[in-house]
């Protein structure tokens, strides 16, 4: 079997090029890969597309997308959280797009990880109420479908998926924890190339079959990182 | 007395009426801010689940200490715990949950609510830049929807407006509105007041509300 274990986060984000269209796990500042987005601003690339969950900075890990959209990485953001409420916390992905720097695609959230399930399992779209009637709906077909207006969606891919895993098996079947959880074993499933950030990699057979939440045939490379202080 | 100088519900108080609406047993979401201090007034003895839409079921208070998990938050990204029986799970399970009608009840804040219960909450007008996070999923998905917010702006001006100026988050979602001033059910004929501000008159909170209110029999603003 071909070793998907590399040695660093920086061997591991060697192909990705300029352009690339990139999904990050994480929800604020829980379950986002850090140390690969450490790496990969390190890679200074350009044009860069982020599908992410949040995009607006958290007060609880300094080191999420945020750092590729301040260092200018990035042309276009999807995204279900581009801003805090209050007017005063403007966003470096808000600045951008002020300046006309950065594109932003908002969606709905449960709406965009749908998308990516989407993505990942071979659905070509998908109707859903959520939107029907806001600015959501704009330029979207929309049908009744029992009685409910519903708009079409369409799935969401990347070139890579970067991923934050608590444990990894050689294999690469993961597993994760608490609410770290969140959008990570979604987009493992809908990018060419999935690159973990495991905080541990443990044998095969390690982790319980009936433990693993994200199957290895989703995983292609693997980088351990061990959590860094408290977070 | 001017109706911007009456005194009105603190933010307990209004968190404690929304939680007189969560009956035992109840799987309820709450939204980022304001909804979020249902969670500690809910009425003794009633079991009531909370959901997060980063992944859990079975929300518990906030963490302190060394119950602080890293890996464990609620939505607005604060340390929590969570309560025995509790369950963690991605987001695309979460909003199966929040679309599919799994939810009894989601509190959201408001901006603008519509008399015919479209809901404002994502954007402010002014700004170019918004957050949907959630909140579009659990307008159109929960099965009732309560918006808890204050009855006017900080210029005195009515949230509770014939039509929303403000980007929409839903179209006629929205079942109950509890303020700082009043209760009102939306109704298919209209805003019905339930409830007024111990020394407000219906007169009152209808100068301080777009729409025309329905008025029957009001009750005081309960407590218990």
């Amino acid at each position: 079997m071909k070793n998907k274990i590399f040695p660093a986060a920086a061997d591991a984000l060697a192909d990705i090029k300029d352009g690339a269209t990139i999904m990050v796990g994480g929800f604020l500042g829980r379950g986002t890969p850090s140390g690969l987005l450490l790496a990969l601003r390190e890679r200074n690339l350009k044009d860069l597309t982020i599908i992410r969950n949040d995009s607006a900075g958290s007060r609880t890990n300094p080191n999420d997308v945020n750092i590729l959209i301040e260092a200018g990485h990035v042309r276009k953001v999807v995204t279900c959280f581009a801003v805090f409420g209050s007017p005063k916390m403007v966003s470096a992905l808000e600045a951008k797009v002020m300046e006309g720097k950065t594109e932003l695609e908002l969606v709905p959230q449960g709406t965009l990880v749908e998308r990516i399930r989407a993505g990942g399992s071979g659905i070509g779209a998908f109707y859903t109420p959520v939107g029907a009637g806001t600015v959501a709906a704009e330029g979207k077909e929309v049908r009744v479908i029992d009685g409910r207006e519903m708009l079409l969606e369409y799935p969401l891919k990347a070139d890579f998926a970067l991923i934050k895993a608590h444990k990894a098996d050689r294999f690469g079947n993961l597993m994760y924890r608490k609410t770290a959880r969140n959008f990570n074993p979604i987009m493992a499933t809908a990018a060419t190339t999935t690159i973990v950030e495991a905080e541990k990699i443990v044998d095969a057979g390690s982790i319980d079959p009936d433990n693993v939440m994200t199957p290895c045939i989703y995983v292609h490379r693997i980088v351990e990182i061990p959590r860094r202080g408290a977070r | 007395m001017n109706s911007m100088e009456k005194p009105r519900m603190s933010e307990g108080e209004m968190a404690a009426r929304v939680g007189l609406e969560l009956k035992d047993g109840f799987y309820v979401n709450l939204g980022i801010g304001m909804p979020m201090l249902v969670s500690t007034h809910i009425p003794k003895g009633r079991m009531v689940i909370f959901q997060a839409e980063n992944g859990i079921l079975g929300c518990g208070p906030h963490a302190e200490g060394a119950e602080v998990d890293p890996d464990l938050s609620n939505a607005g990204d604060e340390d929590i715990t969570a309560i025995p029986g509790a369950s963690f799970f991605d987001s695309a399970v979460s909003f199966d949950m929040i679309r599919g009608g799994h939810l009894d009840v989601t509190v959201l804040g408001g901006f603008q609510v519509s008399e015919k219960g479209d809901l404002a909450n994502w954007k402010l007008p002014q700004r170019k830049v918004g957050s949907y996070g959630g909140a579009l999923d659990l307008a159109v998905g929960a099965r009732k929807v309560i918006v808890l917010m204050k009855h006017t702006t900080k210029d005195g001006e009515a949230r509770i407006v014939k039509q929303c100026a403000y980007p929409l988050t839903g179209k006629r979602c929205v079942s109950m509105i509890v303020t700082d001033v009043a209760v009102i059910d939306v109704t298919p004929a209209g805003l019905v007041l339930r409830e007024a501000a111990p020394g407000w008159t219906a007169d009152e909170v209808q100068a301080v509300t777009e729409p025309k209110l329905i008025v029957d029999g009001v009750k005081q603003y309960r407590r218990s």
